[in-house]
């Protein structure tokens, strides 16, 4: 095995990214540049950073991996993750960007007047943020370790240093470049190579060998449901409530809608989020299927899509297409570890170094952020053993969708909102969530309910989270803030009515 | 006293041109109760849009799970050679979602497009009739 093609592809996405970056550098100048862009990205443009931020090394690598090995019942990942936006795009799109809020803590407190509900946000932010960017440097260092040979830690320092390059330099104005291009490099580095493994497929079928769908015969592989009755059914269904209402709660994810220069806009981009993808999540299964065709290894679910292409295709063409795959890989360690830093940092900014660091400027203030929010998480990688990639992606979902999915529909829909409620149900879903799954991290032995329960929580901490908002915020009436009808004002009515809007 | 009449008062009716140019936006900046019907329609409105679609997703994607527990034999069938979960669940749920929320976002904006009118179109009374309440 030679490592030339995982260097070339390493050193060139870096330097595509850096460049790409350099490039956004030029139109970044004032702080609103940096975290939102100054709000004046169009709807395809944004559209494609947010694919290219959104589809994490689970995305690209994970997937195809877990199919070949669970087989169907791991399609539920990308569609939830897909199907995520629908949520969104009908309950919270338009009106978040409504809001006017920089961040998740900032539409809080706006929405609430309380700094308490801000503190408990900007806490939650900060911890599913880091808890995403986790697996991020863990998939980049296995990837290296597998592409080059390298040692582990080698992976997460160069992402972390190219991260903190070009985030540091742009803020969001040049990470949206950076990720737009992302998104259809990593497109490009998936496609190209399927479509070539296909042909010589076709052609080695008629040779003989047998197919995907002859070899699909295997037990349960088709059935897209998780093993083990009414507790599969339990865990198949949880895992789909997790998935659609915890990506309206992923703070890269919610803060780039504040980039939109109107709510129209957001909903716009939120579509063309929908297609692209939906055709990026077309692509894993076939992996998955040319995977079981040539007898991958099943044991090893993280690096399928790096392996295929040698396994096809002899000689040189594999050597280039294991480069391209590599290439697309490790874009999306980039991408994604990009935005949650600018999330993570942007929060770090308003809530610690400018409270912290009164006289640094807004800028200054921002790049230190940006060292504390990629440097934690790099330091965590490095002194902790391997773990899950795939639990700790679940995790940040779950702890998503129990806390600030709640807080987004009630606070958008629901006059009634209270911020001792908010509070409430913020806590009770993410204690609930982060027990849970810390529970099942820690034990994995037993297979009885209370470990399904515990092992896929949102079907029971989201609605917990619900009834613990309501119930609180009924309790507290009369501390329903004065300005909340102004706020709804503010939210629902289109930008081209004039409006008070408080 | 050598003049009984009083002198004379000008007649005229209310002030036109102002009242032409009051719009319905006043009632929502004044919270008067109309304003909290204009609001509470529009946001019924994409409330109640956004729950259908989000039912039609329960029903239609959230409803395989169930389908394949309830019906086994259902993922031994086969659509051009590939199994019936890799066609719905991998690829037809794509292009599903997509259409959902297109027609969410054009309903979305029919109704804002529709608020929008009703607040801007100038009333010719101050207290005049509200027929046309949607």
């Amino acid at each position: 095995m030679t490592v030339v093609p995982g260097v070339v592809a390493v050193v060139l996405v870096t330097l595509a990214t850096l460049a790409v970056g350099a490039y956004g550098v030029r139109f970044s100048r004032t702080t609103s540049d940096f975290f939102v862009a100054s709000r004046s990205v169009r709807p395809g443009l944004n559209a494609s950073a947010i694919g290219g931020e959104y589809l994490s090394a689970a995305s690209f690598l994970g997937i195809a991996g877990l199919i070949r090995t669970f087989g169907a019942e791991m399609l539920w990942y990308p569609v939830g993750w897909t199907a995520g936006y629908l949520v969104l795009l009908v309950l919270v799109a338009a009106p978040l960007r409504r809001s006017g809020a920089y961040t998740l803590p900032d539409f809080a407190e706006a929405r609430l007047g309380s700094r308490r509900v801000r503190a408990v946000c900007s806490t939650l932010v900060v911890a599913i943020g880091w808890l995403y960017l986790l697996p991020q440097f863990e998939g980049a260092a296995l990837t290296l370790a597998a592409a080059l040979d390298s040692p582990r830690w080698v992976g997460p320092v160069v992402v972390s240093a190219v991260v903190l390059v070009s985030v540091g330099s742009g803020g969001m104005r040049s990470i949206t470049f950076v990720q737009a291009f992302q998104y259809w490099l990593k497109l490009t580095a998936l496609l190209v190579p399927v479509a070539v493994l296909l042909v010589v497929w076709a052609g080695d079928r008629a040779a003989g060998l047998p197919g995907p769908s002859a070899g699909a015969a295997g037990e349960g592989w088709s059935v897209p449901l998780a093993a083990g009755g009414a507790q599969g059914l339990y865990t198949t269904y949880s895992l789909v409530l997790a998935t659609f209402l915890g990506t309206m709660g992923l703070p890269h994810v919610v803060v780039r809608f504040y980039t939109n220069p109107d709510g129209r806009a957001a909903r716009r981009t939120t579509l063309a989020v929908l297609a692209l993808l939906g055709v990026f999540y077309v692509v894993p299964p076939v992996y998955a299927g040319l995977g079981r065709a040539y007898g991958a290894d099943a044991g090893d679910t993280t690096t399928l899509v790096l392996d295929l292409p040698r396994l096809v295709v002899p000689g040189l063409g594999g050597e280039v297409l294991t480069g391209l795959v590599t290439a697309g890989a490790f874009a999306a360690f980039l991408s994604t570890s990009s935005g949650l830093a600018v999330a993570v940092a942007g929060v770090l900014t308003q809530d610690v170094t400018q409270r912290r660091l009164p006289r640094l400027p807004g800028v200054a203030a921002f790049r230190v952020a940006a060292v504390v929010a990629v440097v934690v998480p790099l330091v965590a990688v490095l002194l902790l053993p391997d773990f899950g990639v795939a639990q700790a992606v679940g995790l940040a979902f779950a702890v998503a969708a129990s806390t600030f999915c709640p807080l987004l529909v009630l606070g958008i829909w629901w006059r009634g909102l209270t911020a001792a409620g908010a509070v409430a149900g913020l806590v009770v879903g993410g204690l609930g969530s982060v027990v849970a799954v810390t529970w099942t991290l820690a034990d994995d032995v037993s297979r009885g309910w209370v470990d399904t329960l515990l092992g896929q929580p949102a079907a029971w901490s989201v609605p917990l989270a619900v009834v613990t908002m309501v119930g609180v915020s009924r309790a507290t009436a009369a501390q329903v803030p004065a300005h909340a009808r102004r706020f709804m004002v503010r939210l629902h009515t289109p930008e081209a009515v004039p409006l008070d809007r408080g | 006293m050598s003049d009984p009449r009083p002198p004379r008062v000008r007649v005229t009716g209310p002030p036109r041109r102002a009242a032409a140019r009051r719009t319905r936006t006043v009632d929502i900046d004044e919270e008067t109760p109309l304003g909290g019907v204009y609001l509470g329609s529009l946001l019924r409105a994409q409330l109640g849009l956004a729950l259908r679609i989000l039912a039609a997703l329960a029903v239609t994607v959230g409803g395989l799970p169930l389908a394949f527990a309830v019906v086994p034999g259902l993922a031994e069938v086969e659509v051009l050679g590939v199994g019936l979960a890799w066609v719905v669940v991998g690829v037809v749920v794509y292009p599903w979602l997509l259409v959902l929320g297109w027609v969410y976002v054009r309903r979305a904006e029919q109704h804002e497009r529709d608020f929008t009118a009703l607040l801007t179109e100038t009333t010719p009374e101050p207290d005049g009739p509200d027929e046309d309440v949607r």
